[in-house]
């Protein structure tokens, strides 16, 4: 498994992997939003917490579909599914390796890319936490969609319009997390979802993903 | 003779082949009365006016566009437990069935809360997570177009159906977490004081019956669409081995 | 319409687009299945004459 997951960082940070992609994007969408609603510092506040979060949720999405999409090329992907490694766990290391190059690059660059937005000082640990447990969910449920439409040519827009509706609940919780902690007040109850969140997509979403990827193998 | 039965294509068809015309017609006598009662000879209500009447399709479009999707659920976990093909198609035929029926609760939601709230839109609970649901069925739908072959097509869309359903109850209480929040704007709850009225309580009840009629006519009658497509391209593919034999 | 009163248009527009919506349902899976219906006798009888 921990090969699996070197290998797939390899290939992501190589050229034509995307790895800086991402990030690239997180960048250009929050430069965006000024333009957009106006440069007024207490309107780019307000919003702060909530565009950061929709930009970091496109911009995962974004690399979503090179998951599977190498070993597709290559013919690897029938190789997995035969491999003595369970399924499950390739799915696993799949979502995690996707983690390691969108999402937790995401979650260090935010910080600074809140600067832009004037988001309110004692917010950005929450904006940080939310990220770290949010974007493992945002991978993994990212994962089962790429596993969903690996066979269908240019899926890539079908795979969003799956994605993005199951992303809803970890950008209200996540959001409401930095949003809370950004006016002091308790963030208990959303955090405490997000955990639950992230942690059940992790736990369940590795069979349901390599059941794609079974049916998709046949 | 068992349930099952009817999970073999040929005795589904035989069996809703009669049965059909008269589903359709109870329906629309359902739907008709219903809504010619509520619209007509109901009175209006002393907060919302006339608006309430509204409700004769607010809330059975609402309630179908959730069971339909139950429905569909329960028709993937039979396929990929049982592989009856009727119940793979029966969902697939139900999906474009509870995407209308979501949208009509969404416009009549919508038109029902401009003159109370002052905007076409609100981001109520309840709306926001029927357009969520609206979304699901979108997907849905459009993975049953974008696989070719309709095995792995059924069997896709039954995970996607499992865990939509999954995420679905996941996001209404997210939205209803979501929308308690500061600002908080009333919501669009009508369930229980209005039915406590007989007088708008019967006519709607006929509604809700003619709704589930006509949902369950339209499944019935594009099931058997999607069996005959099925024979169509059975009866093709034999037809090409047969040609390249010879 | 005066017995709907001020909110008429409102009403009105909520039932004209639930029936149009419906109506359009019934109306494209009815010619659907009509068209698959053929489709399939046309099938059915070219095998029965080749």
């Amino acid at each position: 498994m921990i090969a699996l997951l070197r290998r797939d960082l390899r290939l992501a940070v190589r050229a034509g992997g995307g790895f800086g992609l991402g990030l690239a994007f997180f960048l250009i969408v929050i430069v965006l939003v000024p333009f957009g609603v106006g440069p007024e510092g207490a309107v780019l506040a307000r919003i702060a917490p909530g565009m950061l979060w929709v930009a970091a949720l496109l911009a995962a999405l974004l690399s979503l579909d090179r998951i599977f999409a190498l070993d597709q090329e290559d013919g690897s992907l029938p190789l997995l599914a035969t491999s003595p490694l369970p399924l499950e766990a390739v799915a696993l290391a799949k979502g995690v390796a996707h983690w390691l190059t969108t999402g937790l690059p995401l979650t260090l660059a935010a910080p600074g890319l809140g600067v832009l937005l004037n988001l309110a000082p004692g917010a950005y640990g929450w904006l940080v936490l939310s990220l770290a447990l949010g974007t493992p969910a945002l991978s993994m449920i990212g994962t089962f969609g790429a596993a969903l439409t690996v066979g269908i040519r240019r899926g890539g827009l079908l795979m969003s319009l799956l994605v993005l509706p199951l992303y809803v609940p970890v950008l209200i919780f996540s959001a409401e997390v930095v949003r809370r902690g950004a006016e002091g007040m308790a963030v208990a109850t959303p955090l405490a979802m997000l955990g639950g969140v992230t942690a059940g997509c992790l736990a369940a979403l590795p069979f349901a993903t390599a059941a794609a990827l079974r049916i998709n193998l046949r | 003779m068992s349930f099952w039965e009817y999970a073999n294509p040929k005795k589904f068809m035989v069996t809703t082949a009669p049965v059909l015309p008269w589903l359709f017609a109870a329906a629309g006598v359902a739907l008709v009365t219903g809504l010619v009662w509520g619209f007509f000879f109901t009175p209006e209500e002393a907060r919302q006016g006339s608006t309430v009447k509204i409700i004769y399709l607010h809330v059975p479009s609402a309630m179908m566009a959730i069971n339909a999707w139950v429905m569909m659920l329960v028709a993937s976990l039979i396929w990929l437990v049982r592989r009856h093909h009727v119940s793979a198609l029966a969902a697939r035929a139900a999906g474009p069935v509870g995407m209308v029926m979501t949208l009509i609760a969404l416009a009549t939601g919508a038109i029902w809360g401009q003159p109370m709230w002052g905007t076409w839109w609100v981001w109520d609970p309840r709306l926001t997570s029927f357009l969520i649901l609206f979304l699901f069925y979108l997907g849905y739908i459009a993975l049953w177009e974008a696989i070719d072959d309709p095995d792995t097509a059924a069997d896709l869309t039954a995970v996607l159906c499992i865990v939509g359903s999954v995420f679905a109850v996941l996001s209404r209480y997210a939205v209803n977490f979501w929308n308690q929040g500061l600002h908080q704007g009333a919501s669009l709850s009508m369930d229980k004081q209005e039915n406590v009225a007989n007088v708008f309580y019967i006519p709607l009840l006929v509604s809700i019956a003619g709704f589930v009629l006509l949902f369950l006519s339209l499944v019935i009658l594009r099931t058997r669409t999607e069996i005959r497509v099925r024979r169509i391209r059975a009866l093709e593919a034999r037809a090409q081995q047969g040609e390249g034999r010879a | 319409m005066s017995l709907l009163g001020a909110y008429a248009l409102y009403v009105l527009s909520a039932y004209a687009v639930s029936l149009v919506l419906l109506a359009g349902l019934v109306w494209l899976s009815w010619r659907r299945a009509e068209r698959v219906r053929a489709a399939l006798a046309r099938v059915e009888g070219v095998r029965a004459d080749g």
